[in-house]
């Protein structure tokens, strides 16, 4: 079972692009609930631009294209930086614990 | 529930910043004492596909979207200290390449969006196992109350840490009451999605669902530092 974890995340990760590709077109652009919320009480205008504003993905978009494709697009890019990144970090902490764990053993 | 740049004070921000850190930092070293070998790509799996179903806003009023938060299916999914580490990689993504939540708010998202649905989501999630049935559906309806109860709490989290340190000053209640309103109404989006994933997975691969290890014990392999005969002797 242990070896086919791959195939299980392969498959996962390839739902999640499909999810960009083809679902997020589809997503309610509306307000979110802290959006609404801030707009009701009168505070949405104290949001300013992040000072990433001007970086080419930013608001999903690719190079303030947000339309159709430009916006899976750059989800789709999000969806392979945060994979590499999640297993990356959570690769490392094992690899750093289980040196630790040698150096104790082999210390003896 | 993204918070953009200038909602909260200098203040507010680096100590939310602290506290994210320490939070981080803390489930950093827990998550290091979990050494299975699937770990790590369940955790880019986790972490991509909440990222994907953070891109799928759905109506939830006249006017008003919400999305996935994910505290409780990362909690299931992959425990709660791996949960909030994916999920302050997803804000940390958003934040810095997609302009999604401001860069000043981060410590403010993390504690709204990863810490307090964890934990709230996890504490749920085993108080309803321990009452439901010991079966799958247990474990996919613990997920799911998990799910729709973090959700307003850390709404009702962002109106106190508004009320707290927010550049404008309005009414509290007000505030709390219309951040909770909404919020639970995205709750049950949360819940169903929530159980419409947990059951997917405990369905194909209940080994991989950290919530549901105790449908499965038979094969417990742990591995473990070995005593130091120099210490011993």
């Amino acid at each position: 079972m242990r070896t086919n974890v791959r195939i299980f995340v392969a498959a996962g990760l390839l739902l999640a692009v499909a999810l960009a590709l083809f679902v997020s077109p589809l997503a309610s652009p509306e307000p979110d609930g802290l959006q609404r919320v801030a707009v009701d009480e009168g505070f949405d205008d104290a949001a300013v631009d992040s000072s990433t504003a001007g970086s080419p993905l930013a608001g999903y978009a690719v190079d303030g294209d947000d339309r159709g494709t430009a916006g899976a697009v750059s989800g789709v890019i999000g969806i392979l930086i945060t994979f590499g990144l999640g297993t990356a970090v959570v690769g490392v902490l094992r690899v750093l614990r289980t040196d630790e764990a040698e150096s104790v053993s082999t210390s003896a | 529930m993204h918070v953009p740049d200038g909602f909260f004070d200098a203040t507010t921000s680096v100590g939310a910043g602290v506290v994210s850190a320490g939070a981080i930092g803390l489930s950093l070293r827990k998550a290091a004492d979990d050494l299975s070998d699937r770990l790590a790509p369940m955790a880019g799996l986790v972490a991509a596909f909440i990222f994907a179903l953070q891109l799928l806003n759905f109506p939830v009023a006249s006017g008003t979207s919400g999305h996935l938060v994910g505290g409780a299916l990362a909690a299931v999914l992959v425990g709660p200290w791996v949960a909030v580490i994916c999920l302050s990689i997803v804000l940390f993504v958003q934040a810095l390449l997609f302009a999604d939540g401001g860069l000043t708010a981060y410590g403010i998202n993390v504690i709204l969006m990863a810490i307090v649905p964890v934990a709230v989501a996890y504490v749920v999630f085993v108080v309803a196992r321990k009452v439901l049935p010991k079966t799958r559906s247990g474990v996919v309806t613990a997920s799911a109350v998990g799910a729709f109860f973090s959700v307003p709490v850390a709404a009702a989290t962002f109106a106190v840490l508004f009320g707290v340190g927010g550049t404008i000053d309005l009414d509290f209640r007000s505030v709390l009451f219309a951040m909770v309103g909404t919020h639970v109404l995205i709750g049950i989006g949360e819940a169903a999605i929530t159980a419409a994933i947990v059951s997917a997975v405990v369905g194909t691969r209940p080994d991989l669902v950290h919530g549901a290890s105790a449908l499965h014990t038979p094969l417990d392999v742990r591995t473990t530092v070995p005593a130091r005969p120099d210490l011993a002797a």
